[in-house]
Parts: structure tokens; sequence; C-alpha cells
């Protein structure tokens, strides 16, 4: 009888002590609308996942995890407003980014200014003006030379002396083409055609022709989805000259499954970054890929979730094991394990640099081959996309000229 | 008298509610009406004193925020140091936009003014070292004492514009040059007629209402701590200059105030409880309404109740 | 940057596909802000209604085109309670309405802009057809089928309105009641009757011009705002109440913006149309054909 009671007097403290504590909110904005939405969307469903995985399991800290998630429309202008937002009147305990560079860059300021930490999502280089010590990227890139591991030298491989250059006039693409400029300046090649176009760009036909006309071989992209889906039509209207051996390369949009399904077979020929192509052996990946297929279905977004989602499942799982490890919620404290740690993720190991960004990165450079209209099954199977780089996964070499790769 | 006394109340409440309040919310959230009042009251010095619409609200407020930019970017200039700046170009654009535009009548003029914006954004586009379309990100530096952070601080220096472009406000419209203007809006031929000096008016309030606009649009820097073209030139600003002074009424310099205080205020809060998209919404219902049914606004309500 | 004949060419070519296109948006315009006098700034935010009702259909699958046939009539009789709700408002009541019917379609436009972002999101929204995504070959030139099918139709349709305008009676009374309305009055024509029959037909207009929209490339709901620009640029600079004006002019802007966007990027194109507004209004305001 008195263990009854203690065992009841126990759970009542507990269950009052949970009930007081309340739950540790998470805060976030991530782009449901607008141009990432593709990516955003899927990535919040993977988010959501590790929420519940985490609160059956007991929570952290014996509290359970809320997580508070607004749409930022994937602009640059809402995100200061909504992040103060969540700060000063949702008042949480910890923040992640937005999904994407574009929206993640105006709040750089701010959690630096305030001294608080935040996990990023997705973006190019976001932190490298800013200095933010407690910024911790879940991207498997670091910089310029780790995202194009493979694209020029496959190039230069194939006799390529002139490059043309297409970048979005953002942050993301802004970041990338200069590294990239750095790269092509280190591989000796000239620059034949230079463009930077605003975001609301619709029609690339005027810049297609141009770049025809300029006879380059090759042809780097940094773009957004709308952007390289509108680019990716252009240049299956125009074409963009037998001169090209390799196009492609910082294409963001062209990994989501819906823009792969409904652009099909355009995308044959293209050489283009990912983080994930099947095929590559992660511990607990092909388990995760088949609990979110489900919770896709259900919640109408990307059914493979190749690309993004286990990403933003890791970064639920390295607050857990930082929050677990320091057993608080002190940003300083998390900060500091998540620098001095490793950890263990389903997309393998995480450890970080001083910059915030992986000191080991795992970005691949592929080839899109033998890709057929409205078939989602095709994107599940190894061989769709050829990994030409880095070396460590590499599954072939390139075809050129890129409209041979192309079937044209 | 009363309305210096007045003024100096807000003064004192501004400075107790800065004490109490601890959420910096209530800052972030009041600097965005403050800086509303200044520019409805600036919008109505051209637009309802002397009745011409100016659309292009965004192309001063957004240049003020560039200014303040290229001065971070140049010199690390302090923020007085960035709005008289700003003051001063948005009254040279004020000049230019009206020695070229005052000249067409109602609706080119303000079609000339949504031109006007789109053409200085699209400079500002193009100019990489201000960050062009990417935006630029801005480190605020501490804040001084008295303020416990920056945004206090920057709240109460948009309480002082509005209180400065409130006082101009009054003093036009109670001066010969808001007769002036006001014998312009009523009938420009007939006012010519009569000897104003129309031209020198209507560049008068066009270079007073510019300097104001971009006034307001310099703290933006410091304010969000990153800029970029879109959102700084939005149509946003220009529609919500027109409508807030519509709303609270275009004859007496009170009237912009009033609408911006409600409109803004209403804004805020629909922003935080349902959604931002809402919030413009409210601003081209009310317009609409307000337009239709009550074109004195409030003020002429009020009046019509009083007279009662 | 490559600057060669070739690519000027072709910068021509593609110019006179998308002025046409220019001239076929901006000729409800022309109508009820040249013709009529009415300050319908909320126009393009009409054509962008427009294409999203060519979406909806073509969820369906309906072909834009038709899509557009089918919404022309709903559009015209919105565009006949609009004229006669801004007459009963604004006109009638004097001079200063001119000032407030402004402010009151650029609350129109903007809420038409947010209604569809509440309906819609700010998402990118195409459709699908036949001859989108196809091109046809000039010699070296590839040129795009929707630009093709787009300027088919803007040719088409201002060829029939300017018929229409010319040869019909109601056609011809809505030339005059810009001209002389105390003459129409006198032959027996209402002129209230005539202006919004000319505002319905504007904003039909409207609605097939935003199937065109939707054809040519994808649209979000700010797209009015640029568009706000283009068409108001082509009316001033075809000359207020000049229909065969609109087409040059039109056809002036395109060309104009495609060796913009070709020798010096894409990032001045939005400022071609704006520039040349601003330069017609301080050089010719009355346009090159006006009255």
């Amino acid at each position: 009888m008195k263990r009854l009671l203690a065992v009841f007097v126990a759970m009542l403290v507990s269950s009052v002590a949970f009930a007081q504590q309340g739950p540790i909110k998470i805060g976030m904005s991530m782009p449901q609308t607008g141009g990432l939405a593709g990516g955003g969307k899927a990535a919040l469903v993977a988010l959501r996942m590790w929420v519940e995985d985490v609160n059956a399991k007991g929570g952290l800290l014996g509290r359970k995890v809320e997580l508070i998630a607004y749409d930022d429309q994937s602009s640059a202008a809402n995100t200061p407003g909504i992040y103060t937002k969540l700060i000063d009147v949702d008042k949480v305990d910890l923040l992640i980014a937005p999904y994407a560079t574009v929206p993640t860059a105006p709040i750089m300021p701010l959690v630096k200014q305030r001294g608080l930490l935040l996990m990023g999502n997705f973006s190019f280089q976001v932190n490298a003006t800013v200095k933010h010590d407690m910024w911790f990227n879940n991207a498997p890139w670091s910089d310029a030379p780790s995202w194009f591991a493979g694209f020029f030298e496959a190039g230069q491989k194939l006799g390529a002396k002139t490059v043309a250059v297409l970048a979005e006039d953002q942050e993301f693409a802004q970041n990338l083409r200069k590294g990239a400029m750095a790269l092509i300046e280190k591989h000796k090649l000239k620059v034949v055609y230079e463009q930077n176009y605003p975001s609301s760009t619709v029609d690339f036909s005027t810049m297609i022709r141009a770049i025809r006309a300029a006879k380059p071989d090759i042809v780097f992209v940094a773009s957004y989805p709308n952007g390289s889906v509108a680019i990716v039509r252009a240049v299956n209207e125009i074409g963009v000259g037998s001169s090209v051996k390799i196009f492609g390369g910082g294409m963001v949009g062209l990994q989501f499954t819906p823009i792969m399904e409904s652009v099909g077979s355009s995308l044959n020929g293209i050489v283009n970054y990912n983080t994930y192509v099947p095929g590559m052996k992660y511990p607990g990946i092909e388990e995760y890929f088949a609990r979110y297929a489900k919770k896709a279905v259900e919640e109408k977004v990307d059914p493979l979730g190749y690309y993004i989602t286990p990403y933003n499942y890791a970064i639920g799982q390295m607050l857990e094991q930082a929050i677990k490890a320091t057993k608080s919620l002190d940003h300083r404290k998390i900060a500091d394990y998540l620098r001095k740690n490793e950890m263990k993720t389903i997309v393998g190991p995480i450890r970080y640099g001083p910059d915030g960004e992986w000191a080991n990165p795992r970005v691949v450079q592929a080839q899109f081959r033998g890709i057929v209209d409205k078939n989602v099954e095709q994107f599940k199977q190894p061989g769709k996309q050829v990994v030409i780089g880095p070396q460590q996964f590499k599954t072939g070499e390139v075809v050129a000229p890129f409209e041979k790769a192309r079937g044209k | 008298m009363r309305f210096w006394i007045s003024l100096l109340v807000i003064l004192g409440l501004a400075g107790i509610a800065a004490g109490v309040m601890k959420n910096e919310y209530y800052f972030f959230a009041g600097y965005v009406v403050l800086q509303f009042v200044v520019l409805a009251t600036a919008w109505n010095l051209l637009g309802g004193y002397a009745g011409y619409v100016n659309f292009g609200t965004a192309a001063f407020f957004g240049l003020g925020a560039y200014i303040a930019v290229l001065l971070i970017k140049a010199f690390q200039a302090p923020l007085l140091v960035q709005i008289l700046a700003a003051a001063a170009v948005g009254a040279a654009l004020g000049l230019g936009v009206g020695v070229l535009t005052l000249r067409l009548r109602g609706i080119f003029f303000s079609i000339a003014t949504v031109a006007v914006t789109i053409i200085v954004e699209t400079v500002i586009i193009n100019w990489r070292y201000v960050g062009g379309a990417t935006g630029v990100q801005i480190l605020r530096p501490q804040s001084t004492w008295p303020f416990e952070s920056y945004i206090e601080m920057l709240f109460f220096v948009a309480l002082v514009l509005a209180m400065v472009a409130v006082i101009i406000a009054r003093y036009i419209q109670t001066s010969w040059i808001g007769r002036g203007l006001r014998a312009i809006r009523d009938n420009e031929e007939a006012a010519e007629c009569s000897g104003v000096p129309t031209l020198k008016l209507k560049l008068a309030a066009c270079v007073i209402s510019g300097a104001l606009m971009s006034a307001a649009g310099a703290p933006l820097a410091m304010y969000q701590s990153f800029v970029e073209p879109v959102s700084a030139f939005s149509l946003n600003y220009s529609v919500s200059a027109l409508a807030m002074p519509i709303i609270g009424g275009t004859s007496h310099w009170i009237g912009p105030v009033l609408g911006a205080v409600l409109l803004g205020t209403v804004q805020q809060v629909v922003t935080v409880t349902i959604s931002s998209e809402l919030n413009v919404l409210v601003v081209g219902v009310l317009l609409v309404v307000f337009v239709v049914a009550a074109p004195e606004g409030i003020v002429g309500l009020a009046r019509r109740i009083f007279r009662k | 940057m490559v600057f060669s004949l070739d690519l000027l060419a072709e910068a021509v070519l593609f110019g006179i596909l998308v002025g046409c296109f220019y001239a076929a948006v901006s000729i409800g315009l022309s109508v009820a802000f040249g013709l009529l006098d009415v300050p319908h700034i909320a126009h393009p935010a009409f054509m962008v209604l427009g294409a999203y009702g060519t979406y909806l259909l073509g969820r369906y699958g309906v072909d834009p085109i038709l899509s557009g046939l089918l919404l022309a009539p709903l559009f015209f009789l919105l565009g006949v309670a609009m004229y006669r709700f801004y007459y009963e408002t604004f006109e009638k009541r004097g001079t200063d309405a001119g000032v407030r019917g402004l402010a009151f379609f650029f609350g129109i436009a903007f809420i038409i802009e947010i209604g569809l972002v509440l309906a819609f999101g700010v998402d990118q929204r195409m459709v699908e057809a036949a001859y989108i995504g196809k091109s046809m070959s000039l010699g070296e030139i590839r040129i795009p089928l929707r630009l093709v099918v787009a300027f088919g139709t803007a040719l088409l349709l201002t060829f029939f309105l300017s018929l229409y305008l010319s040869k019909t009676f109601t056609g011809r009374a809505i030339k005059a009641v810009a001209q002389d309305e105390p003459a129409l009055r006198l032959m027996g024509a209402n002129p209230v009757r005539i202006k919004q029959w000319a505002f319905g037909i504007a904003t039909a207009v409207a609605a097939i011009a935003g199937a065109m929209l939707i054809i040519v490339g994808p649209v979000e709901p700010a797209m009015d705002r640029v568009y706000i620009g283009r068409t108001f640029c082509v009316v001033v600079l075809a000359g207020l109440g000049s229909m065969s004006g609109t087409l040059v002019a039109g056809l002036i802007l395109g060309i104009a913006e495609s060796i913009v966007l070709t020798m010096f990027g894409a990032s001045w194109a939005p400022a071609v149309a704006f520039g040349l507004l601003l330069l017609v209004l301080g050089v010719r305001p009355q346009g090159l054909f006006g009255r």
C-alpha cells in the first residue's frame, strides 16, 4: 500500500513538474509557400517527425518538445520580423534557421547581437561576413571547392577552356558564384558570358540565346527553384548550342521530387549538386526514408524526400545529443558541445569546423541520365544520377557534349 | 500652447514606458507605427494639402534606407548623420521629381511617381556596393545609455522624427504656405490667376515631403539589420502612406497621425496574431471603404458629429 | 557580353512577339483610360485575376485560350458593375473625385492582389498545353511556340476590337463619348450606358489578356505591379484614344525591352517601361497618335 502511494505521489509530483515547467519551445520559420516551398514543406515534416520521436522517448530534460514554425514565404523580408517575434513574443528556448540562404541571411546579425544559438538549415556561406560563433549548419558542404567537387575538373578533362556564368541575384547564388569564380581562375578558364538575373525573372530565352551565341564549353548556373525550372525549360525550348560540354552546377530545386517529376526528361545531361543519391549508405537512413515516405503521403509533400529531409531530422538529433550531454538549454553550453564533439546522425557522423560548417563535406556532383517523363519511381533507382565527384562517391564519368547527353 | 505641452507629455509617457516595459517587442512594433506617422504626415503635405496624389512614397523611403546603408558601409556614420544625409537626398529627389512632373495633371503625376519608384529601385538593384538585389547585412553598434537596447533607442528616434514631422505639418497648415496649397487643391488655375506662386509652393511641398520620407527610411537599416531593395521599395509603403491620411482625414495635420496610429496598430496586431498578408488586405479594404463612404476621413466624421 | 548582329536581330524578333502581347494587354486600358478617362490603375490586376481564372480552369483540363474566351463574358459583367459603382460614387460628384477615384482603384488593385495571395499563395502558377514547351525553327533561330500563340491571339484581339470600334454603332458611340459627350446625348444614346458597355469590354479583354499572360510564362499575384508600368507606358506612348497607336506603342516597348535585356542584362529591364513612360510624359505627353 505504501509503495503504491509512493508511486502515485511520485507520478503526481513528476506530472506537476512536467506541467509546471512547460514544454521546450523550438522556434523557426520555414518556407511553406514561395519558390523554396518544395524543400521547406518536406523539411518541416521531417522536423515534426523528430519532435514526435523525441517526445515518445520522454522528451528532453523531462519536458515535452514543441515546435513553433511560421511560414516566411521564401522571402528575406519576412524573417527578421518573424524571428524577433519568436524571441520576444513566443519566447522560444531554441532557434532553428529557415531553410535556405536567402531567408537566413537577414537574421544572422540579429542572432549574433542577441547572443543566441542558431542551427543552420541548408544555407551556403551565410556566416562568412557575420562570423557568429554559435552557428552550426546542417548542410554537407562547407565552401565552394567542396560544393564543386569534380565539376570543373571533369570539364577540364574534356578540354574545356571557356565558361558562361548565369547566377541569380541573391545571397546564395552570389556566394556560390564568388566561390566558383575563384575556382574558374584556379583552373585557368576564361569567362565568356556573365549575367546576374533578378529573382523575379520568368523568361530566360534572351539569356539562353546570348549564352548560345557566346559558345562556352562549360555553363555554370546558380539558381533557386523557380529560376532553375524556367532555365531548364528555356534550354529545352531553344537549346544552348553544341559547344557546351557541361551544364549546371548550382541549381537548387532540381533535387525536389515534384520538380524532378514535372521537368522529367529535360533533366537529362545536366550535372548538378546533390546531398543524397540512391546508393549512398548511411546508418539508419533507409529505415528513415521508409518512415518518412508514409508521412509524406499523408502531408502531401515530396514523396521521396532525399535531398533535405534527413538533414533536418539530423538537426533534431544534434540538439538532442547536445542537450542530453550538457543537461541544459543554455545556448553557450550547447554551442561548445556542438563545436567539440562528433555527433551521430542518420546522415552519418558530423563534426564542425570553426566557422560552423562541416569539417568533412559530403556533397556530390551528379549527372542525370535516362530520365523519362512523369515517373516518380525511377528516382529511387541508382544510376539515374551518376556521381562524377568527389572521388569517394564517384560512380561514373560525365557524358559530353551536353546536347548529346540530353538525347537531342 | 496646448500643442507643445501635449508633445512634452507624450515624450514623458514614452520615457516612463521605456523604463517599465521589459518586452522589446513593443518597441519593435511601436517603431513601425511611428515610422508610418512620419510617412503619412509627409505624404499629406503634398497629397492632402495640395491635392497631388503621390504614389512614390516608397522611392523616398527606400532611398533614405540606402543612403543610410551607404554611409554605414563607407564611413560607419552615426545615426544622426544618416538621418540628416537621407533628408538632404530626399529633398533633392523631391525637387527633381517636382520639377519633372508637377506640370502633369492628376493621374499622370501619380503614375510618374510610381515610375520614379521603380527607376530608383532598379538603380539600387544594379549597385553592388550597397548590396544590389542580394541585400546587405548590417551590424548594429551597442546601445548607449540611457537606453537598454538599440531598438529602444530607435523607438525614441522615431518618436522625435514623428514630432518633427507633425510640428512642420502644423506650421505649414496654419501659415500662408498652407493657404496657398489649399488654393491650388481647390482650383489651380484660379490660384495662378490670383497671384499664388503655385509652382514654388508645390515644389516646396515636394521637397519637404521628400526630405521627411527619406528621413523616416534612414533608421530602417539599423532597425532590420538587413536591407534589400524589394522590401525597402515595396509598394506597400506607398499605399499605406496614402491610405492613412485618407482614413484619418487629409485636411488637418492630426488626420495622418490618427490614421497612422490606428491603421499601424491594427496592422501590427494582425501580423502577430494572424498573418502578415491579412494586414496588407486590411489597408486595401479600409482605403476603399473610406474613399467611398467617408472621404473626409475620421477628422471629417468627428467634425460632423461634433457639429450636431 | 557578346554583341553580334545575329543576337540583335533575334532580340528584335522576340521584341516584336512580346510587344504585340503588351499591346493586347494594354488595349483594355486604352479603352478604359484613353477613351473613358477612368484612372483604371487596377486593369493589370484584373488581367492577373484572369490569368488565375485560366489556371483554375486549366486544372480541369480546359485549354488556356478557351478559358480566356469563357471568362470574358464573366469579366464583362464584372467590368460593368465596377464602372457603375465608380460612376455613382465618383464621377457624378465632380473633379475632386479624380484623386479619390485613383485611390479607389489602387485599393481595388491591392485587394485583388492580396486576395489572390490568400487564395493561391505566393507560388508561381503555370498551365500546360500542347503548344507550351515546344518551339519552332526559323533558320538558326528557335522561337518558343507559346510566344507565337500569344502573338497570334494578340493580333486577332487587336484587329477585332478595332473593327468593332469603327464599324458598329456601339463601337463608334464609345469613341464618340470620349470626344463629344453632349453631341452623343443629342443623338439619343445614353452616355453612361455606353461607358458601362465600354468598361465591360475593356475588362473582358483583360480576361483574355490574362489567359495569354499565363501562356507566356508562370504568374504570381504581384505581377500586376510590373504591368502597371508597361500598360500605362503603351497607352501614353500611343496617345490617349488611339487604338492602332496601341499596337505600334506595344511593339516599340517590346523591342526596347528586348534590346535592353540582351545588351545590358535582366536587372535593367523593369526600368525600361517606366523610363520610356517618363520620357514620353516629359517630351511629348500627347503620345505618338494622340488627339
